[in-house]
């Protein structure tokens, strides 16, 4: 088992012994990350990239090294490629506004995947209703995964472009994102991948993955709410128009037009989220010293001990892949007889934090053909006692509910 | 206050057995309900005699407490005309702790001992997050009624 319960003491907000199962919404933060945020505050914070005094500069030098250090992680060989938003949901819209409606046209096809987060399916219904583009889809298979055999067959000329998740935030499924995007750029189609739940839990080379598009969210890998990364191919990016106008993304304006500040900043209209930069580089700092394979293989292990302890628990079922075959560390369940919400009331008089609902993909559930699950999501702070505490939660309802 | 009070045996006899359940031939008034944040949904057909509700039905889907709310809340409606179950539902309502004040003249240690096995709700006070769910039936047949 790898033992992470070390860095535990990082995060105070677990001293009130809660097993906090709940971090596919959105992450705790450690010690370091937030005495990074408040020292920079205190010593070197300023707007950027408009002051010439020192503290601007230095700010700027913070920001510009948070786009640095995001770039290095996720393998983008181009700090350029590398764009500053507000989390996972904006980067998707900028990818959709931005480059959707310069990109697509009647007769085009949007292809997105029936697990998709709501932030990767809603902005494409909006776009393909401007443009008169049409939005196809492609199921999943009994098994919770991908059919990969039907994407294929919907690919065409006319697909632009594959919107698919790098993990489900629900099933906690991982498709084959390297081969969606071979398959799709063999027909000239784009690919965008929402990554929200996919690069704080490994290790992500966005050349590897073979996108056009990644976006994802600090708060969800230990960084603060308030600033999330699309990264873009160059090329792709240079096909995109800035979905927002205002101060720092403009070349010059006057009165009647204006032309653009060159890429990144361009698509940064406004103040950006400046001390959260600096958070989420000082996260990705903690990430890296705990190592990413490391922290994939602590939730692996924690994930496949849980599907093994939950169907033991009378009434439970899983929605999603049961065995550890390109799966993360999510784990959505359904007990017979008892409602999700009640589950998660249950468990939370037993200190345990899940999430329930339908997670923001009603297209899913109604696939799934369930209402709302119960979902218990892992990460570098939880440990086998947190699953303890889950399913003796979950049995406790089940001894309310009457559920044998 | 723990989770016995939430889960009372009245309430988890409701979920289970839910009355008055299904759709009206004829309904004369109905409406829907959805909670979007947690995707609770409800549909409420009501017929008429006269001024006095004849018969109700309750259609949808959701946790242990909207569903034994909604159904608990149609056999105390039936027979009752609209100034009744206007009342009914503000002593309800009352007892959620979602509107002030004791005009209803409610005891206020036990606002909800006018309404019957409805009391047994007022357990979900304590779970601020569930009182949406208890509600949701009552503010779908309050839509049904104005429309």
């Amino acid at each position: 088992m790898t033992d992470l319960s070390y860095l535990k003491a990082d995060f105070p907000i677990l001293d009130n012994g809660v097993h906090f199962l709940d971090s596919g919404a959105s992450s705790q933060k450690p010690i370091p990350v937030l005495e990074a945020m408040d020292r920079f505050a205190r010593t070197s914070y300023a707007n950027v990239h408009r002051g010439a005094y020192k503290l601007s500069v230095a700010s700027t030098e913070a920001y510009e090294a948070a786009r640095r250090r995001v770039a290095d992680f996720i393998g983008a060989t181009d700090e350029r490629e590398v764009i500053f938003t507000r989390g996972t949901t904006t980067s998707l819209n900028t990818v959709a506004f931005g480059w959707g409606l310069e990109n697509l046209a009647e007769g085009d096809r949007i292809l997105a995947t029936e697990m998709e987060h709501h932030a990767n399916l809603v902005p494409w219904q909006m776009v393909a209703k401007r443009t008169g583009a049409t939005l196809d889809h492609v199921p999943i298979t009994d098994d919770g995964r991908l059919d990969m055999a039907v994407l294929e067959s919907k690919l065409g000329p006319d697909v632009k472009i594959v919107a698919v998740t790098g993990m489900s935030n629900v099933l906690g499924t991982i498709p084959d994102v390297p081969r969606i995007a071979e398959l799709a750029h063999r027909h000239g189609a784009r690919v965008v991948v929402d990554a929200a739940q996919l690069v704080p839990h490994t290790s992500v080379d966005v050349h590897q993955l073979g996108a056009d598009f990644v976006a994802f969210s600090s708060h969800k890998m230990l960084g603060p709410t308030g600033i999330g990364v699309l990264w873009g191919r160059m090329d792709a990016l240079e096909e995109t128009e800035p979905f927002e106008g205002g101060g720092e993304m403009i070349s010059d304006v006057t009165l009647h037009d204006a032309t653009w500040a060159d890429i990144p900043h361009r698509f940064e209209a406004g103040t950006p989220p400046i001390i959260e930069a600096v958070g989420l580089h000082a996260a990705i700092d903690y990430l890296d010293s705990i190592g990413m394979d490391k922290i994939f293989e602590h939730d692996q292990e924690l994930t496949a001990i849980a599907l093994e302890r939950l169907v033991d628990v009378p009434g439970i079922a899983i929605q999603g892949p049961t065995d550890m075959k390109d799966r993360g560390g999510v784990v959505s369940m359904t007990m017979e007889g008892v409602h999700a919400h009640d589950l998660a009331t249950i468990l939370d008089e037993q200190n345990v934090a899940v999430r329930a609902g339908h997670h923001c993909a009603k297209p899913l559930m109604r696939s799934l053909g369930v209402t709302a699950t119960a979902r218990a999501s892992f990460y570098v702070y939880n440990e086998e006692a947190d699953i303890d505490a889950l399913v003796s939660g979950l049995r406790r309802a089940g001894e309310i509910f009457g559920v044998n | 206050m723990g989770l016995e009070e939430l889960y009372r045996e009245v309430i988890l006899d409701h979920y289970r057995n839910p009355r008055n359940q299904g759709h009206l031939e004829h309904p004369q008034a109905s409406a829907q309900g959805v909670n979007p944040l947690c995707g609770d949904e409800i549909t409420i057909e009501v017929s008429f005699d006269g001024d006095k509700v004849s018969e109700v039905a309750v259609d949808g889907q959701g946790c242990s407490i909207s569903q034994s709310s909604a159904s608990m809340m149609t056999e105390a409606i039936k027979g009752k005309s609209r100034n009744e179950i206007n009342k009914l539902v503000g002593r309800f309502r009352q007892m959620m702790s979602l509107d002030e004040g004791d005009d209803l003249g409610l005891d206020p240690e036990r606002p909800g001992a006018v309404l019957g096995d409805i009391e047994a709700l007022q357990g979900v006070r304590q779970y601020p997050v569930r009182i949406k769910c208890a509600s949701l039936g009552w503010n779908t047949l309050l839509e049904a009624l104005d429309a």
